[in-house]
């Protein structure tokens, strides 16, 4: 225990800022999933759209996701609006806004994929029974394109997860920032707790990311009876 | 298809263009600051406020680190403190990282920086440094067997050791091209080759080789400062007179008191013991020669 320095997180209230930290980065995380997929969802349908400007727009706005690392995004979303707007953002509102701007695209585009493998008989079946255009979409469409999207968006969740790690650099103190602050500040009495503490930050990462794994594959199963 | 393509070809090239443009300008003039409105808090602003913000570190033990009760500390944390106390205000922390210091002061969302910062003249351009309250520069470590006192001291068959990218192996390559270095790329190599007898001595940040001697035994600061010295100063947003000035006046005042030394004592000389604090503190902003 000692060489691993796990013996550091139980001093004083060290155990809990770590949990508080991950809290941080789940809460980040999770409101921004779920902003995520229902405008993905949205912003997916809208892209199978045949009209230019809208394919031009969105194919714009995936490639500047895209290519963007997410720093940069932050930086920008929490000290660019300060610099043109004079916008104060609360920076965990920033983290958020920035997740939910690269989710959405993400998610957009796991939905336009989903939604153009469904077969074309689907929609003229659908309209040969008398449902309408929104009708299609609501009953038809995208039930089976949320079937489709779920092994595919748990991988854009749990990166997700993953990459609250960055929003330290705008000032969030998150379960791995937390790490880092107790890794120094025992920095002469306990070297080597660096490896027990980061150990530990792995596991608590796979115990917030493995339940949705397991809901995924539990929801995989339910769905395709 | 074809159209779109190149309906997309043009408007990429025009995004680019825009953000290279806008990217530039930004780095090489400091254009919000002649916007109507300032982006900082004056110092009845802050006072009016009740709490001031305050960017320091959070995981830069012993300047600025965060202890087991999740309460800040350190030498910057100390000085940190008392000025909110005179300010009458009370203080907010902000955790900051080397790398957005400078941002946070320039969009205003700290009031002040005291984040082990070290004044240089490209830094100066875009922030307003107060004066300073520590100062730092190179050391060289040895052996108690052999210790090295001057770099005269040092034979010609003699290596010392630096650790590749650090001021250390810039200062000794510009000024002392004879002297052979033996580089190492991490912290860890370059102790375990000192220890191994590799080098002769090992120079590095003086505050650094201060800490690895106090560690380790059989080991000395011979020349404890080498080189210009940097100083580390508060920091505020540019063109912030009223706080700046009334921090200048503060570290004036705080000095008749011995008031860095008091917080030496009390945050750096576990570290770095009580025979370099002359070395290391500044006090009323007078850096000695």
């Amino acid at each position: 225990m000692q060489a691993l320095g796990i013996d550091v997180l139980l001093k004083g209230n060290n155990f809990i800022r770590l949990i508080d930290g991950l809290c941080t980065a789940l809460r980040i995380s999770l409101v921004s999933v779920i902003f995520s997929i229902v405008f993905g969802i949205v912003f997916g349908i809208v892209m199978t759209y045949k009209n230019t400007v809208i394919r031009v727009v969105s194919r714009v706005y995936l490639e500047i996701v895209r290519i963007m690392p997410q720093m940069v995004l932050l930086f920008i979303v929490f000290f660019g609006t300060t610099r043109m707007f004079g916008l104060n953002l609360d920076a965990e509102l920033a983290s958020i806004i920035v997740f939910t701007f690269w989710g959405t695209a993400e998610m957009g585009d796991l939905v336009r994929g989903a939604v153009s493998n469904i077969p074309k008989h689907q929609y003229e079946s659908s309209y040969a029974l008398g449902l309408n255009k929104a009708q299609t979409y609501f009953y038809i469409v995208i039930p089976q394109t949320l079937r489709r999207l779920i092994p595919l968006s748990i991988n854009l969740v749990t990166r997700m997860i993953k990459t609250t790690s960055l929003v330290m650099m705008i000032g969030v103190v998150e379960a791995l920032k937390v790490t880092q602050q107790i890794i120094e500040a025992n920095r002469m009495t306990a070297p080597n707790a660096a490896f027990g503490l980061y150990l530990t930050v792995f596991i608590l990462y796979f115990l917030a990311c493995w339940p949705i794994s397991l809901l995924a594959s539990y929801l995989e199963k339910k769905w395709s009876a | 298809m074809k159209k779109f393509k190149r309906i997309f070809a043009v408007l990429t090239a025009v995004m680019m263009i825009v953000a290279v443009a806008a990217g530039c300008s930004d780095t090489s003039s400091n254009a919000y600051n002649t916007s109507k409105k300032t982006v900082y808090r004056t110092l009845d602003e802050i006072k009016e406020s009740g709490t001031v913000k305050i960017g320091v570190f959070s995981d830069k033990n012993p300047f600025g680190y965060v202890d087991e009760n999740g309460e800040y500390q350190g030498y910057d944390v100390y000085f940190a403190k008392r000025l909110a106390k005179d300010l009458g205000v009370k203080a907010e922390y902000v955790s900051t990282e080397a790398a957005n210091r400078i941002e946070y002061l320039q969009t205003g969302k700290v009031d002040i920086i005291l984040a082990n910062f070290t004044v240089t003249d490209e830094r100066k351009e875009e922030v307003d440094f107060a004066l300073p309250y520590m100062s730092v520069s190179l050391g060289v470590v040895s052996p108690d067997k052999k210790v090295i006192k001057s770099l005269n001291d040092i034979k010609d068959g003699d290596e010392v050791i630096v650790i590749s990218g650090t001021t250390a192996e810039t200062y000794l390559t510009e000024n002392h091209p004879d002297i052979k270095l033996k580089k190492f790329d991490a912290y860890a190599q370059a102790k375990t080759a000192l220890e191994n007898g590799e080098g002769a001595a090992w120079a590095n940040d003086n505050t650094e080789v201060i800490a690895y001697a106090l560690q380790n035994k059989g080991y000395t600061v011979g020349i404890p400062s080498l080189g210009s010295k940097d100083t580390i100063a508060p920091a505020v947003s540019k063109g912030n007179k009223t706080l700046l000035n009334w921090i200048n006046n503060e570290i004036k005042a705080l000095g008749k008191e011995k008031f860095f030394h008091k917080n030496y004592e009390k945050t750096l000389a576990d570290t770095y013991g009580k025979d370099y604090e002359e070395q290391l503190v500044v006090e009323s902003g007078k850096v000695k020669k």
